[in-house]
């Protein structure tokens, strides 16, 4: 299939924004009825390069060539009308609209309601891609969200679909059925790209893989004919940074959820029902699943954001579900959100003001007043021991990038001695050297005796870091096993909510693999 | 009650709801857009007062109007300029237009001051009066009251049956999602925030031409930030405005009809009613 | 070609320059104003910006007239920093007259030390409890503190004009609607004579230091402005959404109710039908303008209170309508809403894209952020 001329080509494209360069001399060739993987890390301006394809964001400099004419998309709507459809990490879909509303929306001409509906039908039908046109989106799962988008795109027939990080939402098991979607979209001639940077994935599904570090290229290789260890290092650089998990046996019981119901603020989030869970001193309990299945609520919950009934939250032995968070905090827990700007820091203020949020207690303060070189000095503590890149403990919190950003905050709960940890996405969108900061910093806590509690989508990250490991799907926790007695598999099933009231899967011959990517 | 006290009752009802349901309209039609335009007081003051000079002027009320709308969207624009296009903040900007149109009315006025005209006149509709019951109140709306209706009607199909009236809703919705779509946000917005500038420049050109024909400095009196309360009150359904506005007109003019219904209260707190009412409305 | 993108840090001299950049711009607006009246501009300036400050008078009257702006100012900067939106300072305003003068009337004539004390308390407390409103519904209801406040602006006055044309008005005042003068003894004492400057001058002087202090240094400004800045953050750290919005509209009601007990035992004497010239109002431009900094707010307060004499030596001087100090007041908080642009974005000299690159497309960011 290399013979025929490439459907889509860039050549030396560039993105220049004011702090950083986005794309610098990026070459880009899809051919037809090909799955092309474009690979990087967080910020190594793969999602630059797709909104330039899409016409949502303007390159500086280069050429952009489709079905070898020169062209130029200065609108997603000049991108559709070439056949190029894009399916966004961030879905584009109105949640008070049906599908078929969605779907018209995104339309230039859009049939008539009746026979929008058939053709949906029709498509999701012949792709193996369920959907039913008449219901209202807020009340779709993630996954079924996703096939929308898909339908919107395959309904204008494109000859080029760019997937943004598709899998992020997926059961593994759904990974898989989304994989053979895509196979059967490329046998019939559409040219796919797809945006990961996860490299077992891109290895099973892609043809070629464009790998970017730093808004350049990195590199063009058959992913096929390359391990784990040499795309990687191609990706960032260097080797993979390893680090060391011991086994080690907890202490007695630090947190401790029972029968916790929470019904959900939002009018399209979901509840909690009956959790159950429990952690120790010197262990740490992953829960995977997800976004979206009750992962904010249990957070808020357990940070003490919401209150619940006081005997559904313990904290070292004390009722704590009617505390707020600055009890709690009393109490010993420390909390690292998953939101870093705007819930962990505060955009607009200084690093040294921002250590004030969470550590008012701890000497920084006396009579109600500020006192602001303690407050100067544990923040340049934090940068000195986390490697907090920025521009000194006066500079801003929004100047500082996501993976900084992070390291400052768990630096300033970690040094602020818990004896609970709450850890949300603890390394979403962080580049590999920070995240393998923060693993070690949580591991190390652990080993010190501190309860840690991680809340993660990255389900590689949780088998990596955990000592137990539960799934919450669909406002419900499956039962916390040891992470090294399970599977892939058995996860993958607990996520789509399949674990009822069976106690215990054996664990399954193939261990599981310890990645870090 | 006399059947005379009760349409009477009924029908400056009516024409103080009138101005509240132009002005709530075109700010319902704004936040379904995803702007909050805080400003209806400030447009609504200019509208009026552009209206009654534009009237004065021209000796055409008609022309009047159409100056009155022409100047809340002059006022909407700078709004939709500020907000949508240099991205301040949406709280602050919208006071500023309100302290803004106190002054720009109040500059303005000053020559318009003592000058009166003539109202606008009940719409005289062949056999109308003749109905029964209703006809003795209807023979009393006037061009612009009827308009009102056609107005409701109009945006809850233009939001409801309306490929545009859809995306409108989308993009108030989810403005990033709409973007990504290839749909104009930016576009949807501007025009969504000049309609209600239009209408509330009408519904502060009908409070000088038709309710009290002439000019006094602040005279919408909190009717912008009423009509904005209705918005919430109702919930973002043009029906619940039209009710919402009608019960508000009731309460508005208790006190030009106290004597006749024997209310012995000071004249001073039946004023107060709107106002209380709307806080009350709101909680 | 210029093209606008966004800086990597807001700049904070442009968080200064800005309001000066407003200013300026005001300026040029009244010039192109003054000139379409048929004013000779310079001389218009003239009359409207420096002659009131040529004479000792003016100047007390300067301060005079800068004193309501600075205590509203002051408040609401406070409120606003936490992101409560209290606009109904005018209506505190005249709750606070009406307290301070109500006990100052029923202590007509009784001539203590502790009367004054005592008005100026009432006012506070009046402004407070007026205040309270938004603040027990907000919390109770989540209703929007903007329209409550002001709803009780309108409600406010309406009660003054009750007062004062029936209960409280003076017996011996020739049937005008307004109350009997006050005592001395309940009166601010003037700071110079022949000034009519008075001794709230100094208190909102005092207030201006008070305010610096709890903003910068004190634990609990700190708090407020985080619930403001970043309500998230602050429920992540345990700060109470209800004690914020409870000490925001407190302390600006507070003030306002003591800028309105100031004006009626002060410069007014009495209570009359209305006891603000749209102080409570005008504070929100001077709120923005100094920055929500109390520093700010006092630099700002001398501002409009020189827009507000202009306006009434405009009046005197060049028959111009004295309304020109609202459309003054409405140009430049636009001003400043519109310079404020550049503290987050700069202005980049742009080459014209070249031939085979793609056009550049400037409708992508402001969309999605709102």
């Amino acid at each position: 299939m290399q013979k025929l001329p490439p459907r889509l080509e860039l050549i030396n494209v560039g993105k220049r924004y004011p702090a950083v360069v986005a794309n610098d001399g990026i070459d880009l060739r899809v051919y037809p009825g090909e799955i092309h993987a474009v690979l990087g890390e967080n910020g190594a301006g793969k999602s630059t390069l797709m909104k330039i394809i899409y016409g949502v964001v303007a390159a500086d400099t280069g050429e952009m060539l489709w079905d070898n004419r020169q062209v130029t998309i200065d609108s997603p709507a000049q991108a559709r009308a070439l056949g190029i459809g894009m399916v966004f990490q961030h879905f584009s879909l109105f949640e008070t609209l049906t599908v078929a509303e969605n779907i018209s929306l995104a339309l230039d001409q859009p049939p008539p309601t009746a026979e929008l509906a058939r053709q949906i039908t029709e498509v999701s039908v012949e792709y193996g891609l369920p959907v039913e046109p008449h219901r209202p989106v807020h009340t779709m799962s993630v996954g079924e969200r996703q096939r929308v988008e898909i339908v919107r795109c395959l309904l204008q027939k494109p000859r080029l679909l760019i997937m943004d990080e598709p899998t992020s939402v997926l059961t593994p098991q759904a990974v898989q059925k989304l994989f053979e979607t895509l196979r059967r979209l490329a046998a019939e001639g559409c040219s796919i790209v797809y945006i990961s940077h996860k490299l077992d994935e891109i290895r099973q599904l892609c043809h070629t893989a464009t790998v970017l570090r730093n808004g350049r290229l990195a590199g063009t290789v058959d992913p096929r004919r390359e391990t784990r260890e040499s795309l990687a290092k191609l990706m960032i650089g260097r080797e993979l940074p390893r680090f060391h998990w011991e086994p080690r046996t907890a202490g007695e019981t630090r947190l401790s959820v029972k029968q916790l119901q929470l019904p959900s603020s939002d009018p399209f989030g979901t509840a909690l029902e009956d959790i159950e869970l429990a952690v120790r001193s010197g262990e740490i309990v992953g829960i995977a699943g997800i976004s979206g299945n009750g992962q904010q609520e249990l957070l808020s919950a357990l940070s003490g954001e919401r209150t619940t009934a006081a005997d559904s939250v313990f904290l070292c032995g004390t009722a704590a579900g009617k505390l707020n968070a600055a009890q709690r905090r009393r109490l010993g827990l420390r909390y690292v959100p998953e939101e870093r700007l705007g819930r962990g820091a505060v955009p607009s203020l200084s690093l040294s003001l921002n250590t004030l949020l969470t550590g008012s207690e701890q000497g920084l303060t006396e009579k109600g007043l500020i006192r602001y070189p303690a407050l100067r000095r544990f923040a340049r503590r934090i940068i000195d021991r986390f490697k907090v890149k920025c521009g000194g403990e006066q500079a801003i919190a929004s100047s500082l990038s996501g993976g900084n950003l992070q390291k400052f905050i768990v630096g300033r709960e970690t040094l602020l001695s818990p004896t609970v940890m709450l850890v949300a996405q603890p390394t979403w969108g962080v580049d590999i050297g920070a995240a393998a900061l923060i693993r070690q910093a949580l591991l190390d806590l652990r080993d010190e005796g501190v309860a840690v509690l991680v809340v993660s989508e990255d389900l590689e990250e949780l088998l990596t870091l955990s000592d137990r490991i539960a799934v919450l799907a669909d406002g419900r926790l499956s039962p916390t096993v040891p992470t090294r007695e399970t599977s892939i598999e058995q996860i993958g099933l607990w996520m789509s909510g399949a674990f009822g009231d069976q106690t215990a899967i054996p664990a399954t011959e193939d261990p599981v693999e310890i990645f870090h990517a | 009650m006399s059947t005379e006290l009760m349409i009477a009752i009924l029908a400056s009802t009516a024409a103080a709801a009138t101005p509240l349901v132009y002005a709530a309209l075109g700010e319902l039609v704004t936040e379904r857009a995803g702007v909050l335009n805080l400003g209806l007081e400030g447009m609504m003051l200019v509208g009026a007062i552009v209206g009654f000079a534009g009237a004065v002027t021209t000796g055409n009320l008609m022309l009047g109007f159409i100056a009155g709308i022409t100047g809340g969207m002059a006022m909407a624009l700078i709004f939709a300029v500020l907000t949508i296009s240099l991205q301040t903040n949406q709280v602050a900007t919208g006071l500023a237009l309100t302290l803004f149109g106190l002054g720009l009315s109040a500059f303005i006025g000053r020559a318009y001051i003592g000058v009166s005209l003539d109202g606008l006149k009940p719409l005289a509709i062949p056999l109308v009066s003749d109905i029964p019951l209703l006809g003795p109140l209807l023979a009393t709306f006037d061009l612009l009251i009827y308009g009102s209706f056609v107005l409701l009607a109009a945006v809850y199909w233009f939001l409801t049956r309306t490929r545009p009236g859809l995306m409108l809703r989308a993009v108030g919705e989810a403005p990033a999602a709409a973007h990504a779509i290839g749909r104009s946000v930016l576009g949807v917005r501007y025009l969504a925030v000049l309609f209600g500038g239009a209408m509330s420049g009408l519904g502060g050109a009908y409070l000088a031409l038709a309710i009290t024909p002439m000019w006094v400095e602040g005279m919408t009196a909190g009717r912008g930030w009423i009509a904005l309360a209705l918005v919430v009150f109702a919930t973002w359904k043009p029906m619940r405005v039209l009710l919402g506005a009608y019960l508000f007109g009731g309460v508005t003019i208790l006190q030009f009809h106290s004597q006749a219904l024997g209310i012995k209260v000071p004249a001073e707190f039946l004023s107060m009613l709107p106002y209380l009412a709307t806080i009350i409305c709101w909680c | 070609m210029l093209r606008l993108e966004p800086r990597p840090e807001p700049s904070r001299q442009m968080m200064f320059a800005s309001p000066l950049m407003a200013a300026v711009l005001m300026l040029v607006s009244g010039y192109v104003i003054f000139s379409i009246m048929g004013q000779p501009p310079l001389y218009a300036f003239y009359i409207f910006f420096i002659d009131p400050l040529t004479s000792l008078y003016g100047i007390g009257e300067w301060l005079l007239k800068a004193t309501p702006l600075i205590l509203c100012g002051i408040g609401l900067a406070i409120g606003f920093r936490a992101r409560v939106w209290n606009i109904g300072a005018d209506g505190q305003l005249t709750i606070g007259a009406i307290a301070g003068g109500g006990v100052a009337l029923y202590f007509q004539g009784v001539n203590a030390f502790w009367l004054l004390p005592l008005v100026l308390l009432a006012g506070v407390a009046g402004g407070m409890a007026w205040a309270a409103v938004p603040a027990f519904l907000r919390t109770r209801f989540n209703t929007s503190e903007i329209l409550v406040s002001l709803m009780l602006v309108y409600v406010s006055y309406l009660l003054l004009r009750y007062l004062v044309n029936g209960p409280w008005r003076d017996p011996f005042g020739f049937n005008f609607p307004q109350s009997a003068m006050f005592h001395e003894a309940a009166m601010l004492p003037l700071l110079f004579d022949g000034l009519r400057t008075n001794a709230a001058f100094i208190l909102a002087l005092l207030l201006v230091v008070l305010a610096w202090f709890f903003c910068q240094k004190m634990t609990a400004g700190f708090r407020m402005q985080v619930s403001g800045e970043a309500p998230a953050a602050a429920a992540y750290a345990g700060f109470s959404d209800k004690r914020n919005v409870w000490l925001a509209l407190l302390i600006s009601g507070g003030s306002a109710g003591l800028a309105g007990v100031a004006e009626v035992a002060g410069p007014l004497g009495q209570l009359q039908p209305a006891v603000s010239s749209g102080y409570g109002f005008a504070a929100i431009i001077v709120a923005f303008v100094g920055r929500l900094h109390p520093l700010g707010v006092l630099l700002a307060s001398l501002l409009m209170s020189l827009l507000y004499l202009g306006g009434e030596a405009a009046q005197l001087e060049l028959g111009l309508p004295s309304a020109i100090t609202g459309l003054f007041q409405g140009l430049l908080l636009f001003y400043l809403l519109a310079a404020d642009l550049f503290i987050h974005f700069r202005l980049k000299k742009v080459q014209p894209p070249a031939a085979e690159a793609p056009a550049t497309s400037s409708t992508t960011s402001p969309s999605e952020a709102v």
